[in-house]
């Protein structure tokens, strides 16, 4: 039987976790007298680590970042032109964000979904909150694929670390598109998400510093201030939600 | 409930549809499902690949039975994907496999008890063990790479502890063929078992060649690798048993037997009343199917179908802990296999070879669990 959603990730009426060791009293005895080690591999993790050692020694990089597409435009537009590795670590950077940022639009969609078929709750968010943060998500992808382009890179490209970072929020998705989880469950994966995304941004804008590029950071800043507000937007429903669900149990 | 398959018609074959939203229905929880339906559900899976995989082998080598094959083989599909889709999203690669692991040392042993043809128990017993130990390994990984205790899958009815260490279970091809029994003498039920864990066995290997590379650590992408070629082995042992003479419409009848056994079974011990429906459906479609093939078998080879089917079905599967059988097989560890022979022998010299050159570098299935005792809640949990 699936646990519904109400109320939410409370056992109710026959359903039962059958996870833990206490769900299986007799068994769960056994288990713990069955386990051994092999006899024939102590405890030394000496091989685990010899293993390991031979491919951080010899593996290639995820990948590589690609020469700067318009090396002309890019003296056009940005005012203190940059080359070589300053340009590539920048532009991995911001086309970083930008993927980010294109993932992030789509979460929001996903639980824009949820809110409508399952409603919120005490505190939580409306459409119109939601449609907010996603439309903002939007312009900063926009926004960051200008930059791309203002800087002589490819948008469409995707980096070492814009491939990272959704090799990192593969679980963020996964929460979301989950029909079987609630409005507070996908709002903890945003959480999760704008928190990371408030850091991605503050190390962005400080990599544009170092760079001396003061227009960059004056768009960066705007674009973090509100991913700020994000975060606290998200945090604070979740909260009235947590306060709740404990007052109700 | 009995059932006769001579007399319960099903579903016949031009009825049996599917939508695309009953095809993909809500999966079983993770949590709060018994482990039973998982390990129903993974087998089932495999039943369903087994089919698909040998109708498309017939298609190919027969020219008459293409379109039979071919309208039989598109609702084999369907099921599989209805069957297999009910594994949840939350479950992860490395959690199902657990649950693989589970499949293999529950039903082979219950299957082991139960075959009347003792070569045949000690080559599942044999198997049994090896499976065993990859549940210990799996273990082992999932709790130092990932940080979690595999008994949240198996809820504690099936024992984490080194079986035939998994590093000596490599051999040489010659060592994985096993004596087939023979379509004229055996059993009913040592059809099915066969069948049954061979479609089993196929379909962990298939699994593991699919999800080892989308791991990422080293260890992690070797283990996979690593077993995934015994997988390759037992594949190689459990076919090896099953009478390669018998004729192509004998085995499509058997194995069309084998599924209406297997739906039974689950029908029969599922305690989810949802999952248990699906069962039921998919026993109806099987029932169909099975009537569809013994026209088939009565017009092509003009034979009467009773010849190949069992009067009445073996029992069903049992789906509960066989932990007492399993602890009571760990004797049997030290066995080794030497062509057709398993028991206190001594590896052949093509094994040894084999088997040294393919552990020179190491071998993760030491590396990841030496040492390795689980403990309720993963090690890290034992540790002050």
């Amino acid at each position: 039987m699936i646990q519904k959603k109400k109320p939410e990730g409370v056992s109710v009426g026959q359903q039962m976790n059958r996870t833990g060791i206490g769900a299986s009293p007799k068994d769960g005895k056994k288990m713990v007298e069955a386990a051994v080690a092999d006899e024939a591999a102590p405890v030394d993790g000496k091989k685990a680590t010899s293993m390991r050692r031979f491919y951080l020694e010899e593996s290639d990089a995820i990948g590589t970042m690609p020469p700067p597409t318009t090396v002309k435009g890019a003296a056009k537009t940005v005012k203190e032109a940059l080359t070589g590795t300053k340009a590539t670590v920048l532009i991995d950077k911001v086309a970083e964000r930008m993927a980010f940022e294109r993932t992030g639009t789509r979460l929001y969609e996903a639980i824009l979904t949820k809110h409508e078929v399952l409603g919120s709750f005490d505190g939580g968010p409306s459409a119109e909150d939601l449609k907010h943060i996603r439309d903002e998500e939007f312009e900063h992808f926009v926004m960051l694929k200008k930059t791309l382009e203002e800087l002589g890179a490819d948008p469409t490209v995707m980096t070492p670390s814009a491939d990272l970072a959704g090799v990192e929020g593969m679980g963020l998705g996964q929460v979301l598109g989950d029909p079987r989880t609630t409005l507070a469950q996908g709002l903890h994966a945003l959480l999760v998400a704008e928190v990371a995304d408030k850091a991605g941004w503050e190390l962005l804008i400080a990599l544009a510093q170092d760079l001396g590029q003061t227009q960059l950071v004056e768009r960066f800043r705007k674009a973090d201030a509100q991913e700020h507000e994000h975060t606290r937007m998200v945090g604070g429903w979740l909260a009235a939600h947590t306060s709740a669900a404990a007052k109700v149990v | 409930m009995s059932l006769d398959i001579f007399k319960d018609r099903g579903v016949p074959l031009d009825e049996q549809r599917f939508t695309w939203r009953e095809l993909v229905q809500p999966p079983y929880s993770k949590l709060d499902d018994d482990a039973f339906t998982r390990v129903r559900v993974i087998l089932m899976n495999g039943i369903e690949s087994e089919q698909n995989r040998f109708l498309h082998a017939l298609a190919r080598l027969n020219r008459d039975l293409r379109l039979a094959a071919a309208r039989v083989r598109r609702v084999d599909h369907h099921q599989q994907t209805l069957v297999n889709w009910l594994n949840p999203p939350d479950q992860s690669a490395l959690e199902t496999t657990i649950g693989f692991e589970q499949v293999a040392i529950e039903v082979t042993a219950a299957v082991a008890q139960k075959e009347p043809d003792e070569y045949l128990a000690q080559v599942y017993r044999f198997g049994l063990l090896e499976d065993f130990d990859h549940l210990y390994r799996y273990s082992a990984l999932m709790d130092r790479v990932e940080g979690k205790d595999a008994n949240n899958i198996l809820q504690s009815y099936s024992d984490i502890r080194p079986g035939r260490p998994t590093a000596v279970e490599h051999r040489a091809p010659e060592d994985d063929l096993r004596r087939p029994y023979d379509r004229k003498k055996a059993s009913p039920l040592t059809k099915l078992n066969a069948l049954t864990i061979m479609a089993g066995e196929n379909q962990t290997h298939d699994y593991y060649m699919t999800v080892g590379p989308t791991f990422a650590d080293p260890i992690a992408r070797q283990l996979y690798a690593e077993i995934a070629s015994i997988e390759e082995q037992h594949v190689t042992q459990y076919e090896s048993i099953i009478d390669p003479d018998e004729t192509w419409l004998e085995k499509w009848l058997l194995r069309e037997c084998n599924e209406v056994w297997n739906y039974w079974s689950c029908v029969e011990s599922e305690d989810d009343p949802r999952i248990q429906r699906i069962w039921q459906r998919m026993l109806d479609y099987e029932l169909g199917q099975l009537h569809f093939v013994a026209d088939l078998f009565k017009q092509v080879e003009r034979r009467d179908p009773a010849e190949v089917l069992p009067q009445t079905l073996p029992d069903p599967i049992p789906y509960v802990s066989q932990r007492d059988f399993v602890r009571a097989t760990l004797a049997e560890v030290p066995f080794r296999a030497v062509k057709e022979e398993i028991g206190q022998l001594q590896d052949s010299a093509a094994t040894t070879a084999y088997r040294q050159h393919m552990n020179s570098e190491g071998a993760p299935s030491e590396a990841i669990a030496a040492g390795y005792v689980w403990q309720p809640g993963t090690e890290l949990a034992a540790r002050r």
